[in-house]
């Protein structure tokens, strides 16, 4: 059965580091797989892993950056046909600054040798990758200095992600925690440092344990870190993530394609439709649905005011991890006027599901210009003021200069993207570099940053808002006339105004609504410029009404797995103020 | 002999002052909760606490009585006699404080040759109740908020003492009444602008108001110092940051603002007002600025602060000297 039959437009073959590759490692050392993911694709042994990995690592303009890591597992799948027999298949994503392109390898694993050679010495931030493999998958990485459970509780038994374990709740007996029970789980969390290669005490000092979390004012959530502190100031610290696991990336295994996107919205609650968007881009790359141009621009519209009501969450946030008590108040009284033009647009405020497979769920209403233009008005005098008031400020910029600083190439290597990444100067935003669902017709500049440190991250943000006003403004002087929705089978809903004419339109209408689409075998990945980084989905589709396998990566994952290289030598209020820079939710790092 | 005596009526009379002022003190400590959180709500754009009777002006009641319902719970690692003393010792200071303040010329509990230095050593014993309760806390956040305390306090009441010498010089006195009448012509603010600038920054700091309430310091030590207390030991540190506020401000009123003094209106009046501006400030402070490092707060209070008082006190010195050569 021939399977892989993706349009040919997005398929990747001919990629000059193929070449490079097969030059350096031979003709039979990789298998190109003919994918959506608009990146070259391999196969490689695993015994060669490291070393193509370093090759690509340290080759003129290199793949400065392990993007993602995670597996999928093979063994229910029944459309892979030309691919290496695999029970499960580990996959690196990597991305080149300098390039501009990214490379996947994929490395193939039998069930009886559940085993890789740990990659941390090449990319640190592998290191938590890792872990969650080994916690969704029970693949064992050697050499892993510390290979634990990451995400579950460390009592869990089993391997979430596996086909074999359960993903409803009617699969498991009801929940039950007794006394006992919840003392073997409290003492189960306890930090030991030792575990950690960490010592209680040196010549001079008995350090302090210090639990900041999960339950903390400026953890931002459900976080723990765990500090080794002498005196205030921070030897070391281990973050401890996991508190806000919810399993998303197992739900889309068991929810259609259109019914998915709800829970799309909940990974950065912060971030609303701008988590649909990567999504909806992925699955649209599968059904091969292009969509009309006001659906693009309604869609950017939106993207951007969730974005700058995000940054204005961030803005409050962090000047009150700095101990400014008022500004919060006020950047919640922007977010509300931006929620006012949200809800009237889409319905809902925080989390309004609004994208659709090829369009959006509905037209924007009569008078929506008005709306967004008050919006657009109000706006930049709250900006300056928010500068002068705070930005300005004398304690602030005390508090938040070269605190937490790091390189470019420092942030490569942890995996950092977004706003974090551009403020150390580094030129890249995805909405100008690789232009996505019609970016590139928008004037905006990107603010940059130049030292990397806690004042730059926020100053950039309050840029960025001004630039996200510019592509609001442009949306509302040229929004194109036309339909919402594609014109296209796969389009779902389809449009309600044809199915209440035409008997196909409602057939179609009623299977996609009752058991969803059904999409053609194949795998696909969109990345955008989220809130808070890039965001991306790595769809696998086994020609089902259902993924076979929902890859979710989030930026604030590997920003929190940075902390400690940046944290080692200052005092607890620098952590606190890092925290309040990095912008992060915890629903977007566990997912 | 007349009876009642004019002597017993003279001590009853005081003793009646005392406890009027003493209560006065504590309800204005309570009052000022509620104050605060409408005035920073008007500040921040956002009602505050409204509910309550009209214009939330019973928020207090509803206040006082949760505060004295909740469990009052001492935590079993606590070391019990001295976590049950700090927040007796941090109301206790500073209600004492104000015997010495002068409210008008016939308000006031006491009126004592050593006055200022009585609130100097009062000040001081209330820094214990910060280092004790989060030493007897048995909590790693209230000990850190304690260690930031007792270091904040003791460098900030360094150059307390000192920037209020200079008011001393020119009065040539300690007594408070003497104070208050040597300002008859001029308010000792403006000769004694440094003395009044570093003597208000340090009295935020003994009172750990922000932005130097880095021994509770919220989103850092998750209210460092307290994090233990529950129902009226809270309440107790609670309303004591606010007899301080008003204590501090009594004390900037009467040496530097010429205390009851001022035309036309009445003087207790005049001592309300301004002793109510700095309440305000204050709390505008707390409203507006954010919070400094606490190695930064140090470094300003000895690289900064101290350096001032003392050029402050030598050039009072010197030129009291010149006016009027011994």
């Amino acid at each position: 059965m021939s399977t892989e039959t993706p349009t040919a437009e997005h398929v990747v073959t001919d990629d000059p580091i193929i070449g490079a590759l097969r030059q350096r490692f031979g003709d039979h050392a990789l298998l190109v797989q003919p994918t959506l993911t608009g990146m070259p694709v391999l196969w490689i042994a695993r015994d060669s892993l490291e070393e193509v990995l370093r090759f690509l690592r340290d080759m003129p303009e290199p793949f400065e950056m392990l993007y993602d890591l995670s597996a999928i597992d093979e063994r229910l799948r029944a459309h892979r046909h030309g691919l290496p027999e695999a029970d499960f298949t580990v996959f690196y994503h990597l991305l080149s600054i300098s390039r501009n392109r990214d490379v996947m390898l994929k490395v193939a694993l039998h069930e009886d040798d559940l085993a890789l050679p740990s990659v941390i010495s090449l990319y640190p931030n592998a290191n938590w990758y890792e872990r969650e493999v080994w916690d969704m998958f029970g693949i064992a990485f050697r050499g892993h200095p510390h290979l634990t459970r990451i995400l579950m509780p460390p009592t869990w038994q089993g391997h979430p992600l596996r086909k074999e374990h359960g993903a409803r709740a009617t699969e498991f007996d009801p929940y039950t925690l007794t006394v006992e029970g919840q003392g073997i789980e409290q003492r189960a969390l306890q930090f030991k440092p030792e575990e950690w290669g960490m010592r209680r005490e040196n010549e001079n000092t008995e350090f302090m344990f210090l639990n900041l979390g999960p339950n903390h004012p400026s953890a931002h959530g459900a976080f723990r870190l765990v500090l080794q502190l002498d005196g205030e100031e921070i030897v070391d610290c281990v973050p401890d993530i996991g508190y806000h696991h919810r399993g998303a990336e197992k739900m889309g295994e068991r929810q259609s394609w259109h019914s998915y996107i709800p829970y799309t919205d909940r990974i950065d609650y912060t971030g609303g439709v701008m988590n649909n968007y990567p999504y909806i881009l992925a699955v649209e790359k599968l059904a091969g649905i292009e969509v009309t141009e006001r659906a693009k621009v309604i869609r950017v519209m939106m993207a951007e005011m969730f974005r700058i009501s995000s940054h204005l969450l961030f803005l409050g946030t962090y000047l009150q991890d700095l101990g400014a008590m008022s500004p919060v108040f006020f950047t919640f009284t922007d977010r509300q006027k931006a929620y006012e033009v949200i809800e009237a647009i889409t319905g809902f405020r925080m989390h309004p599901a609004w994208y659709r497979i090829g369009g959006t769920a509905m037209d924007l209403p009569r008078g929506w210009d008005t709306l967004v233009q008050g919006f657009l008005d109000w706006m930049p005098k709250r900006l300056r003021e928010y500068e002068r008031a705070m930005m300005d400020n004398a304690i602030v910029r005390e508090r938040t200069r070269h605190i937490a600083a790091f390189t470019t190439r420092e942030a490569l290597s942890w995996g950092v993207t977004g706003p974090n990444l551009r403020a150390t100067g580094c030129d890249f935003d995805l909405r100008k570099q690789r232009p996505y669902g019609g970016y590139e017709h928008f004037d905006f500049e990107v603010p940059l940053g130049s030292h990397g440190d806690a004042f730059d991250r926020g100053q950039l943000r309050i840029e960025e808002m001004r630039q996200s006003l510019r592509i609001i403004q442009q949306c509302v002087d040229h929004m194109p006339a036309g339909d919402y929705k594609a014109d296209h089978p796969l389009t779902t809903p389809p449009p309600r105004e044809r199915m209440l004419q035409h008997i196909e339109t409602l057939i179609t209408h009623f299977l996609q609504v009752s058991w969803g689409p059904v999409l053609e075998p194949g795998e696909s990945m969109a990345m955008i410029e989220a809130t808070k980084g890039i965001n991306s989905y790595y769809l696998t589709s086994d020609g089902n009404t259902m993924s076979y396998r929902t890859r979710i990566r989030t930026p604030s994952f590997p920003h929190l797995q940075q902390i400690p290289s940046v944290m080692r030598g200052g005092f607890v209020p620098d952590l606190i103020a890092h925290l309040g820079s990095i912008d992060f939710v915890m629903a977007d790092v566990d997912r | 002999m007349n009876w009642p005596s004019e002597q017993l009526v003279a001590s009853l009379t005081a003793m009646l002052q005392g406890v009027v002022i003493l209560v006065g003190v504590v309800l204005l400590g309570a009052v000022l909760t509620v104050v605060e959180r409408r005035l920073l709500g008007l500040w921040q754009d956002r009602y505050g606490p409204n509910r309550v009777g009209p214009f939330g002006s019973l928020q207090l009641v509803a206040d006082l009585i949760k505060i004295l319902f909740k469990e009052d719970w001492i935590p079993p690692f606590a070391d019990r006699p001295l976590f049950v003393l700090a927040p007796v010792i941090a109301m206790a200071s500073l209600l004492l404080s104000f015997i010495i303040i002068p409210i008008t010329p016939g308000w006031g509990v006491s009126d004592w040759h050593i006055g200022l230095l009585f609130f100097l050593a009062m000040a001081g014993i209330n820094v214990y109740s910060v280092l004790l309760g989060g030493w007897s806390s048995g909590n790693k956040y209230a000990l850190l908020g304690a260690m930031r305390a007792s270091a904040q306090t003791l460098s900030y009441e360094v150059f307390m003492g000192l920037s209020l010498m200079g008011v001393v010089a020119m009065a040539g006195t300690f007594n408070m009444r003497e104070i208050v009448d040597a300002q008859q012509g001029l308010w000792f603010v403006v000769p004694q602008f440094f003395g009044f600038v570093t003597f208000l920054v340090a009295g935020i700091a003994v009172t750990h108001r922000a932005p130097f309430d880095q021994p509770e310091a919220e989103q850092e030590l998750a209210d460092g110092y307290h994090v233990e207390y529950s129902s009226m030991k809270f309440g107790m540190f609670f309303i004591g940051e606010y007899v301080g506020m008003v204590l501090i401000s009594t004390l900037i009123v009467t040496l530097f603002f010429g205390g009851w003094h001022g035309p036309w209106l009445p003087p207790i009046v005049w001592f309300a007002l301004k002793t109510g501006a700095f309440l305000v400030l204050f709390m505008l402070l707390r409203a507006a600025m954010p919070r400094p490092r606490y190695d930064q707060v140090m470094s300003f209070g000895w690289k900064f602060c101290l350096p001032l008082t003392l050029i402050n006190l030598l050039v009072t010195g010197a030129v009291i000297l010149i006016a009027d050569p011994l």
